[in-house]
């Protein structure tokens, strides 16, 4: 290659890593906004504000008999794209105690509102792509026969599988008197064939717990707390529909909207039925960056004359 | 558990196996495509809400006159204005302006069509968004806050006269 030919590449590559350099600076700067609810499972019908990226981190402790307790861990970034569509990529990971710490894999999720007004029950699509190993714990949603003793595996053994699976949701969202009620469906389907349709359900209800705004900036506020309930879990699949050889968990979460702009959600869940994990601790932070779209457009689109 | 007892567990749940990373490489290049029309589709929305400003003062002409009829509960509250002002500042500003003076993605709320609108009409306007044109709905916010948004909105009416007699008389 000739030595121009790689000066100029390099030049190009710096110049790259300088406008990503810019771009996680100029981050900083932005103003956020956040009003979030506290679900960890459970989709309501609320989509990103367009132009607005979020990142959240996530946690999941969870028990586990017949094996080693493990804390899984994903990272979201979750962009709206327009008013009616939201898309988001998650990382998974886990660290099973006295085993390992692997990257599990990754997820690609799209929401779609169908109706332009709000109605008295708000439709959402929910479509999902994810390239996961067998070793991913972090239970994001549980479907078809997933039960505890799957959770059991080494990793060395659990992370030669891989799952490449379609997943589809119809989220259905109310909200009345400051409740919001969501209840999602869930039908999901590796790729490959031979295996079939498998099926899971969440559903949630939450309410803040002050309806009006106070006059003063405060964290403590009760406006600032959300607080709710949630419970998911499995329902068979194509050849075995219903409840038998399933795991269900029901969890109370709450969720705290910091005015800085920060907000803190956490979970306890605990298993209905001798399929499920015993316990389940979740915790989560996200931040909310407004006007992300518009600055990356800025940084990649050079100056106008 | 025993190694018999997790190959069980393993061929219980049957599940594709992807020998490389081949199936990555589609996988990523429809992401990034997806991502880029999503940044032109957002863009396209933000062009749209800038440059349509009469398109989106006519959508608070499709409210419902049940809608329209609305009292707001909170206008003889004196702090509702001031908690609006707060929410405003959280919620609306990035695109209204912190002044509510209009920005690049949405258009003033000290125009005319708002400022005379009715305080239903306003309340009708953010529990619904205008999907289409980019802004969400905000049923999110408990409806005593959205109230509380509308009673700040209607406070800003003596701005909204002075920035119309500055347009109407540049000259002064």
């Amino acid at each position: 290659m000739q030595p121009e030919v790689m000066r100029s590449r390099t030049g190009a590559h710096f110049r790259l890593l300088l406008r990503f350099l810019g771009l996680a600076i100029a981050m900083l700067a932005l103003p956020a906004r956040a009003q979030e609810n506290p679900y960890i499972v459970t989709y309501d019908h609320y989509l990103e504000e367009p132009g607005n990226l979020e990142v959240e981190y996530f946690s999941t402790f969870g028990t586990q008999r017949g094996g080693n307790d493990f804390h899984a861990f994903w990272v979201e970034f979750e962009y709206g794209a327009t008013a009616w569509w939201t898309t988001e990529l998650y990382l998974d990971g886990q660290t099973t105690f006295d085993d390992s710490t692997i990257f599990t894999g990754f997820r690609w999720e799209n929401r779609f509102r169908l109706l332009q007004r709000e109605h008295f029950i708000n439709p959402v699509l929910y479509l999902e792509y994810e390239q996961i190993s067998g070793a991913d714990k972090i239970l994001k949603e549980v479907e078809g026969h997933d039960v505890e003793s799957d959770y059991a595996v080494p990793n060395a053994l659990a992370r030669k599988e891989h799952d490449h699976e379609l997943e589809s949701k119809l989220l259905l969202s109310s909200t009345f008197k400051g409740w919001n009620v969501a209840e999602n469906t869930i039908a999901a389907k590796n790729l490959t064939g031979g295996n079939p349709w498998e099926f899971g359900y969440a559903m949630g209800a939450s309410r803040p717990l002050a309806l009006k705004a106070s006059a003063h900036r405060c964290n403590l506020c009760r406006e600032n707390f959300i607080a709710g309930v949630e419970m998911y879990g499995g329902l068979g699949d194509r050849h075995s529909f219903g409840l038998r050889d399933t795991s269900h968990y029901l969890a109370p979460v709450v969720a705290w909207n910091l005015p800085s702009d920060w907000t803190l959600r956490l979970s306890s869940g605990f298993g209905l039925n001798d399929n499920s994990h015993r316990f389940l601790l979740r915790w989560g932070i996200s931040r909310e960056f407004a006007g992300f779209g518009e600055m990356v457009n800025r940084l990649f689109e050079g100056r106008k004359p | 558990m025993t190694a018999m007892n997790t190959m069980t567990t393993i061929k219980s749940k049957p599940k594709m196996k992807v020998g490389s990373h081949r199936a990555c490489i589609p996988v990523a290049s429809a992401m990034l495509v997806i991502i880029a029309v999503s940044f032109a589709a957002a863009r396209k929305a933000d062009h749209a809400a800038a440059t349509k400003d009469d398109s989106v003062y006519a959508e608070l002409a499709k409210a419902p006159k049940k809608a329209t009829a609305r009292r707001n509960p909170l206008e003889k509250d004196p702090n509702a204005a001031v908690a609006g002002g707060k929410l405003f500042e959280r919620h609306c500003a990035e695109c209204h302006g912190d002044m509510a003076e209009g920005g690049r993605k949405a258009p003033s709320l000290l125009a005319d069509p708002v400022q005379q609108a009715t305080p239903g009409t306003l309340f009708w306007i953010l529990t619904n968004g205008v999907v289409r044109r980019g802004m969400p709905v905000w049923s999110k916010l408990p409806e005593p806050e959205r109230w509380q948004i509308v009673s700040y909105l209607k406070s800003l009416a003596p701005a909204a006269k002075q920035s119309d007699d500055q347009r109407k008389s540049p000259g002064r």
